[in-house]
């Protein structure tokens, strides 16, 4: 197709396509999609990689976004469609030509070499054309991972030894079967989406971008992508806070010096003088549930909440599972080695008694024992738990000792509110005392951030 | 401007700008659609750069609005030149109140800033509005105006509309979220860093004296450590820094020794300096 408007074909499979996307989250106008359009007008449908940036620069207002756009463009574009032509690969042929393809760094080889993998591996179920396509079980027949030193020695055998970037080989061929891992993935849904239809999968199959991800069901790969946000996020939120405090310095009229000031005008006072505030930098003690469960939630709000440090003039992070240790030196700038943080507080802090699993009773009881002195008219406290007790005593006297003594006390609770007082949850108990609120992503913990924090 | 998105990238690169193909799509867009163009990315990836190759290409003048916090509209749009109007009001002592009133508030007294600059007069014109996060949120407001409809009003004047509408390009760091009217307004580009290849070109283009296998070398090692946790990764600017410094060092090859001594040029805090270094197996930093 060269010019005019779009065939009626592609009018719809651009408003499905944007259809999709909402339903991930993006909000789309109306506009965006007719800009859209005539972005595919001027580019034409010859070049796909052409129309994915057109529509990626008419659709999407933030980089993050990107994420989600991409699988679902894959499966709304598809390069190609149905199974690749030629026969059935055999396992150990494609192995061969896999390891060539990694050794090389050919990522249109790969993506061919993926159509091939799901094609060959990745069907299941009774029908002759198969129910359905698996990733998971592509890549478990194929195993990418074991040729890593096969490909190594290819590099090498081609290229020769003694190169100073060779020592970062390893890593550069993990990310290339990290790659083609990925086109696997993408090559399963698009051919599941051909059974199923697109706009199912795309709803269900996508995985929704980091900042929406729960804490508590994050995988390790999930919670390191959060890691990387914290930075940029923590420097959000420090603009975020200056601006508030700039708004709040704004005070009552100091008489005395508007009057001083209206002599150059004739007594009139044209310019009101505002009294200014002392700054005052609040003090900040964050005590976090770090057993299994929540720990990815409080892993991530620590390391935020050092990377704020400097807007407040003091931060002190405790630790507990069942008892209580302050952590704040191992959070301190300069060790901070996010991945290990957790292993770390495990390690260096006594955390638990005689058993293993959370007691926020005990806990909370130990801190408002040992560490009151911490807590001032000055400070804000946060509670990061779940606030599931393991049926103990939730010991409420000492979360109403704490809240007596702060500023402020709010509790970050990473669990839906549905959820809230089933089971063991304690919630509803200290949602009386403290306020309490729902926490789940790292979007909703930016926004509680920017809100809650004082200023 | 343009007629197609390869035009797009070889007169950039004319000019010393090696586009990404996303990068050229998106201006040959931004172009034919009349859309501002919106550009976000790390510090160091060529945001400004883009703006001004795309001003040298099409023989514009660059019209450039750096934002601060505070930046308001007299610094963006347009300021009355106060004390030539009370020169030019001492002058004319026994003229009619209405005779002064109409020519203090003629063009001979306005002071246009970069905004009104840019869509007045009839050259073709490139707008770049820099570091928009950076200004404050009334600014937006000011923008939806001039970005929607190109033009302006001044209530002694009326209303200015552009009679040809500049090329316009915001850069932001992201700092704070700008606002999602204003975003509505334009298209969207992310640059991130570039693939291998390119940036490989970048380094060859911007450091004609480098050897092409160290020039591999270079790039191999960003990427690596662009892989790890940094607080800041090395952006092309940086590499490109690094692979000035290794060309004045006379290096042929990277070693142990070059790398050790060169690795501050591309990190800047010593905790990155340490980890990098303990995944080269460098000896202390």
């Amino acid at each position: 197709m060269s010019a005019g408007a779009p065939a009626a074909g592609v009018a719809e499979r651009l408003t499905g396509f944007v259809a999709a996307l909402r339903g991930h989250g993006l909000r789309i106008g109306t506009g965006e999609s007719v800009d859209a359009a005539r972005a595919v007008r001027e580019l034409g449908l010859a070049d796909r990689e052409l129309l994915r940036e057109g529509l990626a620069a008419t659709l999407l207002h933030g980089g993050t976004q990107r994420a989600v756009f991409d699988p679902v463009f894959d499966l709304f574009f598809p390069r190609v469609v149905g199974a690749p032509e030629g026969p059935a690969a055999d396992r150990e042929d494609l192995r061969d030509r896999l390891a060539e393809a990694l050794a090389a760094g050919d990522t249109a080889r790969l993506e061919q070499l993926a159509a091939e993998a799901v094609d060959g591996f990745g069907g299941y179920g009774s029908s002759p054309d198969s129910d359905g396509w698996s990733a998971y079980q592509t890549l478990d027949r194929i195993r990418p991972q074991t040729l890593l030193a096969r490909v190594r020695a290819g590099v090498r055998g081609e290229r020769g030894d003694g190169d100073f970037a060779d020592r970062l080989l390893d890593d550069e061929i993990r990310r290339r079967i990290e790659m083609f891992r990925r086109q696997v993935g993408a090559e399963a849904r698009r051919r599941v989406a051909e059974r199923r239809g697109r706009e199912e999968i795309a709803r269900r199959a996508v995985a929704p971008s980091a900042d929406r991800v729960d804490f508590l069901y994050a995988g390790r790969d999930r919670l390191a992508e959060l890691r990387r946000t914290v930075q940029p996020l923590a420097r959000k939120l420090a603009t975020r806070l200056a601006a508030r405090r700039r708004r709040a310095a704004r005070g009552s009229i100091d008489l005395r010096r508007t009057v001083r000031g209206s002599l150059s005008t004739g007594g009139v006072p044209m310019r009101p003088v505002l009294r200014r505030r002392r700054p005052a930098r609040p003090e900040l003690v964050l005590l976090c549930d770090v057993s299994g469960s929540v720990s990815g939630f409080s892993d991530f709000t620590m390391l935020l909440v050092q990377a704020l440090h400097d807007q407040f003039s003091k931060v002190r992070v405790f630790a507990f599972v069942n008892r209580i240790d302050e952590v704040t030196a191992l959070l301190g700038h300069g060790t901070a080695d996010p991945e290990g943080l957790g292993a770390r507080i495990q390690e260096e802090a006594r955390l638990t008694g005689y058993h293993g699993s959370s007691d926020y009773g005990v806990s909370l009881g130990e801190f408002a024992e040992r560490y009151a002195s911490a807590v001032g008219p000055r400070t804000t406290v946060f509670v990061l738990g779940d606030a599931r007790t393991n049926y103990g005593d939730p010991h409420p006297a000492a979360v109403r000792e704490i809240t007596r003594r702060a500023r402020r006390t709010y509790w970050l609770n990473p669990e839906p509110r549905a959820q809230w007082g089933t089971g063991d949850s304690a919630a509803p108990a200290y949602a009386e005392l403290v306020e309490m609120h729902e926490c789940r992503n790292a979007r909703q913990l930016g926004a509680l951030v920017s809100r809650l924090l004082p200023v | 401007m343009f007629r197609s998105v390869d035009e797009v990238s070889a007169r950039l690169a004319e000019t010393g700008y090696l586009a990404s193909p996303a990068v050229a799509t998106t201006v040959f867009l931004a172009d034919r659609l009349g859309k501002p163009l919106l550009v976000e990315g790390p510090a160091g990836v060529g945001k400004t750069e883009l703006a001004k190759a795309v001003a040298e290409v099409s023989g514009a003048r660059l019209v450039r609005l750096q934002c601060y916090e505070g930046v308001d509209e007299s610094r963006a749009l347009y300021e009355w030149n106060h004390a030539k109007q009370l020169l030019r009001i001492s002058a004319g002592r026994d003229e009619s109140w209405d005779a002064a009133r109409t020519d203090i508030f003629g063009e001979e007294f306005l002071l246009t800033r970069p905004l009104l600059t840019a869509i007045r007069g009839d050259d073709p014109k490139v707008l770049l509005i820099d570091e928009t996060d950076k200004a404050d949120v009334e600014m937006e407001g000011l923008l939806l105006e001039v970005l929607s409809d190109f033009q302006v009003t001044v209530p002694e004047l009326g209303t200015i509309t552009a009679t040809r509408r500049p090329f316009v390009v915001l850069t932001s760091n992201a700092t704070r979220e700008l606002s999602e009217a204003l975003r509505r307004r334009c298209l969207f580009l992310h640059i991130g860093f570039p693939d291998e290849e390119l940036e490989r070109r970048i380094v060859r283009l911007k450091v004609p004296g480098l050897d092409g296998t160290l020039a591999a070398s270079v790039v191999r090692v960003v990427g690596a450590l662009r892989a790890m946790d940094l607080r800041k990764v090395p952006s092309v600017a940086e590499t490109i820094d690094w692979a000035r410094t290794l060309l004045a060092l006379g290096a042929t090859t990277l070693d142990e020794d070059v790398v050790r001594d060169s690795l501050g040029v591309l990190l800047k805090h010593q905790e990155d300096l340490q980890r990098a270094a303990a995944k080269l197996d460098l000896d202390a930093v």
